[in-house]
């Protein structure tokens, strides 16, 4: 294993691993808002938006996530939508991942103490209000462990997109490994996704000692 | 004056509430008695809005009033819970300051100004920057008061004062509730502890369970 042939693959490997980290960073920013939302729907009152929501999250949670990926790039354009190969892994990862956040919310929203809602009730505070103010803040807290847990696996499942032809981190150690014969690119891959996550754990460490200022 | 007229309320087939009548007048504390079962907590409830009653009339001041319709301006209740219900996340103070602030709209300074001034009342100074685990029950509950009386109502409800808190404190309560009443508030207290219904009532009502009875 030459440090010459390292330094060689090397940048072929971070171009992968930028669109490793723009899938993820674009999969969070849409999935975490998309889960809370799904979620206030999920323990709304109002029955027929609680069943189509239901729907959606049973869909994402009961098929792969490889199957949408094809289907929403390959099987899509047969009905006239068509979305290019980035922009198909993104919409795909949000709507997956938009699922499990919103499962999780819910848990979180349904361990808030009732009486929180009735010490912000007989203060006057409106529904919104309760919400933003009371009881996300709190939720956040409960759910961070396991939000953290998806983000982790995100990374991971982000290699996916090999299957629609997208240059990720995994495709590029793979394209290397068949044309030089040799295991170091695939290495090399582990060791960056080692990476990734070492970070991503060190920073949800951080946001959850940010929230541990009361119990 | 706060008069209750002919309140009914039931759960399912189960009568809680048949007819309770009483009046409350301005500075005076009533103690709302009774075993538990009886009915006392839910008759607080549905005064203070947090359970709708089937039927009966709420009158402040000879007006009528609908409890669960209350506007944000007309803050008649305060409630302190028998479990306080304060907010973990936030502060002592901004326990007291949200709602002000919120729903009031006084701006930040005028609430923690008016917010420390209760909380040191109540013996709190020092603790603004706490959260409420760090706090003693005692302490907890005078901030559930604090914030209560951050919104100026005109009649303070308490559920329980005094069963979330060693028996030691049970007179330090009553003497904090007298306190509150030299000053011209207005208090309901729902007890099951009658001594300490009588130190501080100047009017008992009784609620006896229904379906004893038969």
């Amino acid at each position: 294993m030459s440090l010459n042939y390292i330094s060689e693959i090397l940048p072929s490997l971070l171009d992968g691993t930028k669109l490793t980290l723009s899938l993820f960073f674009w999969t969070l920013i849409g999935s975490l808002p998309l889960g809370i939302l799904v979620s206030i729907g999920l323990i709304g009152k109002f029955k027929p938006l609680k069943w189509i929501l239901d729907l959606y999250v049973w869909l994402m949670r009961g098929t792969p996530l490889l199957l949408q990926l094809i289907f929403v790039f390959y099987g899509l354009p047969i009905i006239g939508i068509v979305f290019p190969r980035y922009e198909a892994a993104v919409f795909a990862f949000i709507l997956n991942y938009g699922a499990y956040f919103a499962e999780i919310f819910r848990g979180g929203f349904q361990s808030i103490d009732p009486g929180q809602y009735e010490g912000a009730k007989v203060l006057r505070l409106s529904y919104s209000q309760t919400l933003r103010k009371i009881v996300i803040p709190q939720v956040v807290k409960i759910v961070i462990p396991s939000i953290g847990n998806e983000v982790i696996n995100l990374v991971k499942d982000s290699s996916l997109v090999y299957v629609i032809g997208l240059g990720d981190l995994l495709r590029a150690g793979n394209v290397a490994t068949a044309r030089d014969v040799t295991l170091v690119p695939l290495l090399m891959v582990g060791v960056i996704y080692l990476i990734l996550i070492g970070i991503c754990t060190f920073l949800l460490r951080k946001v959850e000692n940010r929230y541990s200022y009361y119990k | 004056m706060l008069e209750i007229k002919n309140l009914k309320k039931s759960f399912g087939s189960r009568q809680i509430l048949n007819g309770v009548n009483f009046t409350v007048n301005d500075g005076q504390i009533l103690c709302i008695v009774g075993p538990s079962g009886a009915g006392k907590t839910t008759l607080l409830r549905c005064i203070t809005g947090l359970e709708s009653a089937d039927s009966g009339e709420f009158l402040i001041d000879g007006a009528v009033f609908d409890p669960q319709g209350m506007e944000a301006s007309d803050a008649v209740m305060g409630v302190v819970f028998q479990d306080f219900n304060l907010f973990p996340h936030l502060s002592v103070l901004e326990n007291v300051t949200l709602a002000p602030e919120m729903v009031l709209k006084e701006s930040k300074k005028v609430a923690e100004k008016v917010g420390r001034e209760l909380l040191a009342e109540l013996g709190l100074q020092g603790k603004s920057d706490l959260y409420p685990y760090q706090l003693s029950g005692g302490q907890k509950q005078r901030v559930a008061i604090a914030r209560a009386l951050a919104m100026k109502p005109k009649i303070l409800c308490y559920d329980e004062p005094t069963s979330a808190l060693d028996p030691q404190l049970r007179d330090e309560v009553a003497d904090l509730l007298l306190k509150l009443k030299e000053q011209g508030m207005t208090q309901l207290v729902v007890t099951h502890d009658m001594d300490f219904a009588e130190k501080i009532a100047d009017k008992l009502l009784k609620v006896t369970a229904l379906d004893q009875k038969g």
